[in-house]
C-alpha cells in the first residue's frame, strides 16, 4: 500500500513537472494578442497571412558552426525566425550579403544551411520567402507604430531594426520574451 | 588503483596539449612567410613588404565608401566597430590580440572578404604583405 503510493506520488510529480514546462514553453514563444486570436483563424490562413515565426531552438540543438560563423557580424538569428526557403536564399547569396561579403567554405555553407533549414519557421504556411527578417509579417506587426513608437527607431543605441539586441538582450539565444525586453534609452 | 589513474590523466594531459600545440601552430611570422612566398612566386619583380605602404593601404579608401579603418579603426590596437551592424570587433593587430594571425584559413576568409568589400577584388599578396606587415609594427 506504501509503495503504490510513493508511485503514485511520483507520477503526479512527473506529470505537473511536465505541464509546467508545457506550461512555460508555450509561455514563452506565444505573446498576448495571438492567445486572444481565434484558432479557426491559424488553422486556415495562418496568424499573421502566414507569415509567422516559429519556436527557438533548445540552445543543446544549436549548431557550432552557425553560432561561430553568424555571429562573427552580427548576433546568429534565430532560424526559426524565417521560413526554410528564405534560409536557402540567404545561404546561397553570402557573397553579397546585405552588400558585404560573408562567403563561406562549401562545406561551412552545407553545414549551416542544413541546420537553418532544418530548424526553420514551422508556421509558415504563406509561399513568401523574404530575405529579410524585418520584412516578414510577424516582425512588422510585432513592431508597428502602435508597439514601437517611431523615435525609438532613430536612437544611436537602436540604429537598426537589424539590432534585435538592442531592445531584446537575449536576442542571440533566441529569447524574444516580452518580460526580457528592454528599449534603451 | 589510484595510480592507474594518475597515469590516465597524465597521458590524457599531455595528448590534449599536443592536440592543442598542433592547431596552434601557425604563427604570424610563419603566415607573413607563406605570404611572402605567395608574393615572390606570383610577382617576378618582388622587392619586400613595406610597413609604411600597409599603412597608407590600411587607411586609405579604395574607390568604394569603406576602408579597412572603417570597421578597424585607424588604431588597429584598439577594438574596432563593424560599420553596418555596430557589432564590437577585437583588435587587429597581434600585439594587441595574440588571437590574430594564427590561423591560415581564418586569415584567408577575411581577406577575401573584406578586400572585396573594401575594393571590390581579392587583394594582390603584395597588399596582404604590406598590411600585416604594418600590423605587426604596431605595439600594444
Amino acid at each position: 500500500m506504501l509503495f503504490d503510493y510513493r508511485n503514485t506520488l511520483r507520477m503526479v510529480t512527473v506529470a505537473v513537472l511536465l505541464s509546467g514546462g508545457m506550461m512555460s514553453v508555450a509561455h514563452a514563444d506565444d505573446d498576448d494578442d495571438e492567445r486572444h486570436e481565434g484558432i479557426s483563424q491559424e488553422r486556415h490562413s495562418g496568424k499573421y497571412g502566414g507569415e509567422n515565426r516559429g519556436k527557438p531552438v533548445q540552445p543543446s540543438r544549436i549548431n557550432a558552426t552557425f553560432q561561430k560563423e553568424c555571429s562573427s557580424c552580427h548576433i546568429a538569428y534565430a532560424p526559426g525566425l524565417l521560413p526554410a526557403e528564405s534560409w536557402r536564399k540567404v545561404m546561397a547569396g553570402l557573397d553579397k550579403h546585405f552588400g558585404t561579403d560573408a562567403s563561406l567554405t562549401d562545406q561551412e555553407n552545407k553545414e549551416i544551411t542544413s541546420f537553418l533549414v532544418s530548424h526553420a519557421s514551422n508556421r509558415w504556411s504563406a509561399s513568401t520567402a523574404p530575405l529579410r527578417i524585418t520584412e516578414s509579417a510577424w516582425f512588422k506587426r510585432k513592431h508597428d507604430a502602435h508597439e514601437i513608437s517611431p523615435d525609438i527607431w532613430k536612437r544611436p543605441s537602436v540604429k537598426s531594426p537589424a539590432n534585435c539586441a538592442a531592445c531584446h538582450p537575449q536576442a542571440d539565444r533566441g529569447d524574444f520574451e516580452e518580460d526580457n525586453i528592454r528599449i534603451p534609452k | 588503483m589510484f595510480r592507474v589513474i594518475h597515469v590516465l590523466v597524465l597521458v590524457f594531459v599531455a595528448v590534449a596539449g599536443l592536440t592543442s600545440l598542433s592547431a596552434s601552430a601557425e604563427t604570424a611570422d610563419s603566415i607573413l612567410a607563406a605570404i611572402n612566398n605567395e608574393a615572390k612566386s606570383s610577382t617576378p619583380s618582388f622587392k619586400g613588404f613595406s610597413a609604411e605602404r600597409g599603412e597608407r593601404f590600411f587607411k586609405q579608401t579604395h574607390g568604394n565608401e569603406l576602408s579597412c579603418a572603417s570597421c578597424h579603426t585607424d588604431n588597429p590596437a584598439a577594438p574596432g566597430k563593424h560599420a553596418k551592424t555596430g557589432k564590437i570587433i577585437k583588435p587587429l593587430a597581434p600585439a594587441a590580440n595574440p588571437e590574430r594571425f594564427t590561423d591560415t584559413a581564418k586569415v584567408a576568409k577575411w581577406f577575401k572578404r573584406n578586400c572585396n568589400d573594401v575594393l571590390d577584388r581579392v587583394c594582390t599578396p603584395q597588399e596582404k604583405g604590406d598590411v600585416l606587415t604594418y600590423l605587426r609594427t604596431i605595439k600594444q
